[in-house]
């Protein structure tokens, strides 16, 4: 192979769901040499997404969020080694060490060592009752905590934060969300969008504080009792959940000498510039097709899994670009948004559906380039919108603003 | 407790049970079953857990909602009048001996 000698031996960093989906995709293309999957958690690879949402709820237990039973990792022949650090990778010499001392030969090595979360350096961060929702463990402490919840203060409004303050109210906890610009989800969601979700999380009595900075984190006996603002408001609390975002795991690729740029850099087949060592999911800074080939570094379960099935598929000889539309979801009480490609920098937006009744579209364009589509209780929508996005194709303004257009024909067309 | 038998796209059959209250997909990616992705857990977010629903069957199985009817035309393999997401075919006593086949690809 291209890629400095033939690869009997790949170490996959991270067994999330980037990590897992490599070691799967390589045995579903035959691969036949030795495959290692290296994870700092104790449990057997699982799935996130229902962290914040029926794991959170108490609706589902372990067992549904396993991605495979264990038996799948002998029959599959992947070595799957939970609880285990890495603490270095050694280029020269292909191996990486792990943080009990011992050392693993490569002669591929992919990154999925993922994001941890953003920890704001907020004095009584550390106070009991502190909490944060990315992984298992911190899901179990959140949910205990939660049962017992007289008000529980969230700092940040994104997709973590809302999720879980749906699922708070659900239980009858008194919710505020704090949030330091003026709507909900800024970052990923037009303004339109926003107001809506802020509207309805209002409705189930989700209050809110845009606009405002947490100045500390006050405690009593250890224990956090209350939140103080920046307008010098003081909250009552029990719980306070973190949830302004995630920094990427690049330490490693770093200290080995691999650039990193808000994520490991990689090109469009996501190998760095050491052409053993590849990165992928939310660890990973790429040139993207969706966003005019300018860098970017997602956080989502798609991009995770079609990121490893595509260095998966080079690994046995069968290289591509890396294309895929990014996706996203998120389920916030009985709202369901769904969004099809990259929106970043939009300049206009046309609605189409209903919006009051929250049953619609928010196509986002730059001049008359079509973005990226937002569904809002809208599945069929978002179905069409990732067939049209995919497929590299358009609808103008006017179509989308227009009742009678026949998006889904718009979509099923063929190419062209 | 009822049975679910999976066909793999090449034709081998695996016979589960599957709890009532427990989706066709959840059965299949607890034992480890090649040929469901179910990538979203669950959620009718992916189109990854499409099957073909044995003809004769399809009536036994909970109606489709408008959402996983959308999410099936944005399938891998090519769907059919008997395509479901299996995330949506939660066990009745009613779907004992339920027989789904799995397409040649999930992505």
């Amino acid at each position: 192979m291209a890629q400095g000698g033939v690869v009997r031996r790949v170490v996959i960093v991270g067994a999330g769901h980037g990590g897992f989906q490599v070691a799967a995709s390589l045995r579903q293309h035959g691969f036949d040499g030795a495959v290692v999957l290296i994870g700092d958690e104790p449990h057997l690879p699982y799935q996130r997404p229902p962290l914040s949402k029926d794991y959170l709820d108490g609706k589902i237990g372990f067992d549904l969020l396993q991605m495979r039973p264990a038996s799948f990792f002998d029959e599959h022949r992947i070595e799957l080694m939970s609880g285990q650090a890495v603490a270095a990778i050694d280029r020269p010499e292909k191996a990486v060490a792990l943080a009990d001392g011992k050392r693993l030969a490569y002669d591929h090595l992919v990154l999925a060592t993922g994001a941890r979360n953003r920890v704001p350096p907020l004095p009584g961060i550390e106070l009991d009752g502190v909490c944060y929702l990315r992984d298992l463990a911190e899901t179990e402490a959140l949910k205990e905590r939660l049962a017992a919840c007289r008000n529980a203060i969230v700092v940040g409004a994104g997709f973590i934060g809302l999720e879980f303050a749906a699922i708070a109210r659900g239980k009858g906890v008194p919710v505020q969300i704090v949030e330091l610009v003026d709507r909900v989800m800024a970052r990923v969601v037009c303004p339109e969008t926003s107001a809506y979700f802020g509207r309805e999380h209002q409705k189930t009595g989700v209050e809110f504080s845009f606009g405002t900075s947490v100045e500390r984190i006050a405690g009593a006996g250890g224990k956090v009792s209350h939140v103080v603002l920046g307008d010098g408001r003081t909250l009552p609390a029990d719980l306070v959940l973190i949830s302004i975002g995630v920094v990427p795991n690049e330490d490693l690729a770093a200290a080995a000498g691999l650039a990193v740029a808000n994520g490991v850099v990689v090109d469009e087949q996501l190998l760095t510039a050491d052409l053993g060592i590849s990165a992928i999911g939310d660890c990973a800074s790429f040139p993207s097709r969706h966003s005019l080939r300018n860098p970017v570094r997602l956080e989502a379960v798609q991009n995770a899994t079609d990121h490893a099935r595509c260095v998966a598929s080079r690994l046995v000889g069968k290289p591509y670009a890396y294309e895929a539309l990014p996706w996203f979801w998120s389920e916030q009480g009985a709202l369901r948004l769904q969004i099809a490609g990259l929106t970043t920098g939009f300049q206009q937006v046309v609605l189409r559906g209903d919006y009051e009744k929250g049953e619609y579209s928010a196509f986002c364009y730059a001049g008359d380039k079509l973005l990226g589509i937002e569904s809002i209780n809208k599945p069929a929508d978002h179905a069409f919108a990732r067939r049209l996005l995919a497929a590299g194709k358009s609808i103008t303004p006017t179509e989308a603003a227009d009742p009678s257009f026949d998006l889904r024909a718009a979509a099923m067309a063929r190419p062209g | 407790m009822p049975q679910v038998t999976y066909v793999s796209h090449d034709g081998q059959r695996t016979t589960l049970d599957v709890p009532l209250g427990t989706s066709v997909m959840q059965a299949a990616t607890l034992h480890g079953l090649d040929g469901i992705v179910a990538e979203c857990g669950g959620s009718c977010m992916c189109a990854t857990c499409h099957v073909y629903v044995q003809e004769d069957q399809i009536a036994k199985c909970p109606e489709m909602e408008l959402g996983e009817d959308a999410m099936l035309d944005g399938t891998a393999s090519p769907r059919k009048p008997n395509s479901r997401l299996s995330c949506q075919l939660v066990m009745t006593p009613e779907m004992e001996g339920l027989v789904v086949t799995m397409p040649e690809t999930q992505t």
